[in-house]
């Protein structure tokens, strides 16, 4: 097991009192898988994997409790000089925005060689060459002009091949990719996607992908995580998780997905909003938008059941017997 | 026709090719003119400065005591900008006097970016307690009206053009500081600082590699805007009899010598001042001119 997340409880301090945006989640990534953390804005993604890099933005966010365990190592424990030596090395990065994440005034060619400098005693010229050596690993054609360039001379989906290099070039064990798609127009995605899937394998290095897009999600993962309003309400393997969701929000999620063989005149969508974390304090957290919600769901707070081996869901309906009732409307619907 | 299309593309994709940000600002600021006039009265004046030995026919302090026949004369073919009470030719005097203004203009405005620079950076990066007490100095600083807090500070330090200098500084450091101290704010937000410290890079080396460029912009805009007030202040300075000393030839000094001359030989006064106006707007010009071609917000 490469990284195991335990309990993780990161608050953010406001004005407004303490928000827990991920509230006690445990989940794990094995070496070279990809992992597919989905659920829509403002449910704890994007907080969850700036927990593992150490990166909240403290003031006012921060990890009040839980482990995070690299190899074993807790990362919450060490001090900010060890996580630097962790951070880009062990753990790497891919950001949303490609057009924002590369600095504006320095040429591609300086980035790249001075993030793979940070953790290579290399002189220049060694980390020139292997900076142009990534680029071309990442389908960059024309790899030492581009040396020469500066970021807004570039399209959306090459600087985020540039970032998929910079976060390859130290070879980590764990790359988080949050939401590296999303700016990108959609030819561009599938390349994107394509991309790390290749990558995943030839570096064996874990993906730990953030996405909103469940399309994404089939595509490449191997695990999915679904997060609700800072909770895991599911996890299963990909295939799992399509012909069997077991949480009414997963079921949301695949039916608001427009299917092509289905000539459908309105889209199915999750009635309501994503509640404000912290603001849902006893019951379950999905009640108030769920078709299934019974009373019970608004006075307790479900339990994560076991669905089968290595599927796990947060709802009452698949306590013994009840999951029947659920079963029934599904199929029916 | 089909031919000159093509070839103001190929123009095109050349020019496109040299693309530093800073390259594109320069052509910017090119592109307007009073910008370029102020550049052009700048550098006359530091060429003036530079080659003062040569171009001022007299030292800064030639009396001709014993023949007044040359006291107060007014602007002639020998004596360009006529000569004041003592005889001494007023043009050589204030060519050796833009060395002066010059030097505490940039001086001053140099050692008070440096300093609110560096505040409002850790101010701006830091936060917290850190920014609380460094925006609340500054806004102490802030609370005196900047010429009679000089006062105060050349009246501790005692009177000389150097002390001077060292208080238009003091006096100009919460104006940078605040100014950088608000980019920085939004700097540290962009993406590329979350990429920077994603690959583990240290606070200091984001601070001087991606922070320090990205929030300079306006400095440099603020701190051409800054030397005409610098100039302003040291004259008033030295016009109020604290800084310059009596035989140096600074601008302010030389209009508060004249002026009880001014009726009867305004020649004293009027070029000196004529040349703190032309320097004053040629750095106002100029800044400008900065402003719109560094300020994205300005640009198209």
């Amino acid at each position: 097991m490469l990284l195991e997340v335990k309990g993780l409880e990161t608050t953010f301090f406001t004005n407004d009192g303490k928000i827990p945006a991920v509230d006690h989640i445990d989940f794990k990534v094995y070496e070279g898988e990809i992992l597919g953390i989905v659920g829509e804005s403002g449910c704890g993604k994007s907080v969850t994997s700036l927990s593992i890099m150490g990166l909240v933005p403290n003031p006012p966010g921060k990890i009040t409790s839980g482990e995070i365990l690299l190899e074993g190592k807790d990362l919450t424990k060490l001090s900010e000089k060890e996580m630097r030596k962790i951070r880009g090395k062990d753990i790497a990065m891919i950001f949303q925005e490609p057009m924002t994440s590369l600095n504006p005034l320095y040429t591609i060619g300086n980035q790249l060689i001075e993030a793979i400098r940070i953790h290579n005693k290399w002189d220049k010229k060694k980390a020139a060459n292997h900076a142009i050596e990534m680029m071309k690993l990442v389908g960059l054609r024309r790899a030492e002009e581009l040396m020469k360039e500066y970021p807004h001379q570039l399209s959306g989906g090459m600087r985020q091949r540039v970032m998929i290099a910079m976060a390859l070039a130290c070879n980590p064990k764990l790359v988080i990719a949050d939401e590296p798609t999303t700016a990108l127009d959609v030819t561009i995605q599938a390349q994107i996607m394509k991309l790390m899937q290749d990558l995943n394998k030839k570096f064996n290095s874990a993906v730990l992908l953030i996405t909103h897009d469940l399309g994404v999600v089939a595509e490449i993962c191997e695990r999915v995580i679904v997060m609700y309003s800072g909770q895991i309400v599911e996890e299963a393997p990909v295939m799992e998780i399509f012909k069997n969701p077991s949480h009414p929000y997963t079921r949301g999620l695949i039916q608001s997905v427009p299917d092509m063989r289905e000539k459908k005149e309105t889209l199915y969508s999750i009635p309501g909003a994503v509640p404000k974390p912290g603001s849902i304090k006893v019951g379950c957290r999905f009640a108030p938008r769920c078709e299934f919600a019974r009373e019970r769901c608004f006075n307790e707070n479900p339990p994560i059941y076991d669905v089968s081996a290595n599927h796990k869901a947060r709802c009452f309906l698949l306590e013994k017997g009840e999951g029947t009732v659920y079963d029934k409307r599904a199929v029916e619907s | 026709m089909a031919e000159t299309a093509t070839k103001d593309m190929n123009v095109q994709v050349v020019e496109d090719k040299v693309t530093s940000p800073w390259k594109e600002a320069l052509r910017t600021f090119l592109r307007s003119k009073s910008a370029v006039a102020g550049t052009v009265i700048v550098l006359f004046f530091i060429l003036v400065a530079l080659f003062a030995p040569i171009i001022a026919p007299e030292g800064i302090n030639e009396q001709k005591l014993g023949d007044p026949s040359t006291h107060l004369v007014p602007p002639s073919s020998e004596f360009w900008f006529g000569t004041d009470e003592f005889g001494r030719d007023i043009f050589s005097r204030v060519v050796w006097g833009a060395q002066i203004s010059l030097t505490v203009g940039f001086g001053a405005v140099v050692l008070s970016a440096v300093l609110g620079s560096f505040l409002g950076i850790i101010a701006g990066y830091y936060g917290r307690w850190v920014d609380t007490i460094i925006s609340r100095f500054f806004d102490i600083l802030l609370a005196f009206p900047s010429i009679l807090l000089a006062i105060a500070i050349v009246s501790i330090l005692g009177s000389s053009l150097q002390n001077a200098l060292i208080a238009i500084a003091i006096v100009n450091v919460p104006n940078f500081g605040r100014l950088i101290r608000s980019k920085v704010l939004s700097v540290k937000e962009e993406e590329y600082i979350t990429a920077a410290k994603a690959i583990g890079m240290k606070d200091s080396r984001i601070l001087l590699r991606h922070i320090l460029p990205n929030s300079f912009a306006p400095v440099i805009v603020q701190g051409t805007l800054a030397i005409a007030t610098a100039i302003i202040e040291a004259a008033a300075l030295s016009f109020l009899g604290l800084g310059a000393e009596p035989p140096q030839p600074e601008w302010g000094k030389m209009l508060a010598d004249a002026r009880i001359y001014l009726m009867n030989a305004p020649w004293t006064m009027i070029f000196p001042g004529l040349a703190i106006m032309l320097t004053v707007l040629g750095f106002n010009l100029m800044g400008d001119g900065l402003r719109d071609a560094l300020d994205p917000k300005m640009k198209n």
